[in-house]
């Protein structure tokens, strides 16, 4: 089994790897950083008390949380070009995660706003703030504590999320196994790297998330 | 040409009932074989024992680090390396239970954390046997907090089922990739087949919802 496995095969691919690392990497932070945009702005929609503004936020919401992403991802690549939209596989791939985690985050922020207690926002009323102060000086500061070990797991769930992107032929760390495999026919020893590479970012982004859970613990003993 | 499209995909709308059925089966099967080795092992990731507390450790870490999709090559490629031959179908199952169970192991084992270790003196010092204890002291309590992110779970493991469309099992997403090659109409296709999961994973995602507001303590 792992008497045969080829050291020096995965060295002559490493500058593959690296590159599909990096291109990974690339995907992700753009994904989650664009995620981020529209999780706020569709939580902001969802927690509005207009209906017209709402129930569209709900709907996008629940309609991402109930279907695959990989449906997600072949529906925009199979049917951006019908509309005449042709924009390369990686910008398509970037649009479905950024879709996907979107909706994602949208509730992971509204969780943290609701972690707040109501009283504290009456509290606010009656010192005479207005909504926006409210939320900017008693809401956001502590639903954020609530929000970011979450935030971080959304993270690791999206780098994972983002292999599925070699499904349509974006070069990321999957496909890089993948057109080894195709080449010299050594599954393991590429799928073996891949899954090395994939653990090296969930060790680290879960490092990131344990200590921000930490940190989150000791403000809550005020 | 839509109007054409459409009635051919009507046509063929069967073959997409096909594939939900397939896509049924694979998670039914699957949900069923992860609870009961999720469970089993999230028991003993709570439990005592170092050594097989460290090495379930390490199960679940590779499982949750790693993507779904590169699990499901590692099982179907190299597993023949290995003298396992396996087709399709079982390798999805034993992928999806793989998975599933490492992630099932952790929401139990945070359950079982998460009951006081006075429950487990008070049973222990009121005569009952280990088993007893978890069966009829800690359990039924820790299930309030295992429940609602269990059914959570469970839409993403239903989910999850479409992933193993690459190794060439026909469901649900597969038969709508096969179709699309036919009909050139991605958004018509995918559209259909997103309404088919949504039918299944819709209902659970608000039976989670109610668990979760219904537990709450």
């Amino acid at each position: 089994m792992l008497a045969d496995f080829n050291f020096r095969i995965i060295f002559e691919y490493l500058p593959l790897f690296l590159q599909g690392l990096q291109s990974t990497f690339l995907i992700s932070i753009v994904s989650l950083i664009l995620a981020l945009a529209t999780g706020i702005i569709a939580c902001a929609c969802r927690i509005s008390l207009l209906n017209f503004i709402k129930y569209p936020a709900i709907a996008y919401i629940e309609i991402m949380r109930s279907t695959p992403l990989l449906v997600q991802i072949y529906f925009l690549y199979f049917g951006l070009p019908t509309l005449g939209i042709r924009i390369p596989e990686i910008q398509t791939g970037i649009l479905a995660l950024m879709l996907n985690s979107g909706a994602y985050i949208a509730e992971i922020i509204r969780a943290g706003i609701n972690s707040v207690d109501p009283g504290q926002l009456e509290a606010g009323v009656s010192s005479g703030l207005n909504y926006i102060q409210r939320m900017r000086l008693i809401v956001l500061p502590q639903a954020l504590g609530v929000t970011v070990p979450p935030l971080l797991g959304q993270a690791i769930v999206l780098v994972k999320d983002s292999a599925l992107l070699s499904l349509i032929s974006v070069m990321e760390l999957t496909r890089c196994g993948q057109t080894m495999t195709s080449e010299r026919f050594m599954p393991s020893e590429a799928f073996f790297t891949v899954a090395f590479f994939y653990m090296c970012i969930y060790f680290c982004l879960k490092a990131l998330a344990d200590w921000s859970q930490k940190k989150l613990i000791f403000r809550e003993a005020y | 040409m839509m109007a054409f499209y459409f009635s051919r995909l009507v046509e063929i709308f069967p073959f997409f009932l096909k594939g939900l059925w397939m896509t049924t089966q694979i998670a039914f099967i699957s949900l069923v074989s992860c609870t009961l080795l999720g469970f089993f092992l999230g028991i003993f990731r709570s439990g005592g024992n170092v050594f097989l507390k460290r090495i379930i450790g390490v199960y679940v870490a590779f499982v949750r680090g790693t993507p779904f999709v590169v699990q499901i090559f590692i099982i179907f490629f190299i597993l023949p390396d290995w003298g396992i031959q396996l087709k399709a179908f079982p390798a999805a199952l034993l992928a999806m239970a793989i998975m599933g169970s490492a992630f099932i192991c952790e929401i139990v084992a945070g359950g079982i954390e998460s009951i006081s270790r006075g429950q487990w003196e008070a049973a222990s010092s009121s005569g009952l046997t280990l088993f007893q204890q978890l069966r009829l002291v800690i359990m039924p309590q820790a299930m309030r907090v295992i429940l609602p992110p269990l059914v959570g779970q469970y839409v993403l493991l239903i989910k999850d089922t479409s992933v193993v469309s690459v190794i060439g099992v026909m469901e649900l997403t597969r038969v709508g990739w096969v179709t699309v090659v036919r009909i050139p109409e991605g958004l018509m296709v995918f559209s259909l087949v997103g309404i088919l999961y949504f039918m299944i994973s819709y209902p659970l995602i608000l039976l989670s919802n109610y668990l979760e507001r219904k537990m709450a303590l």
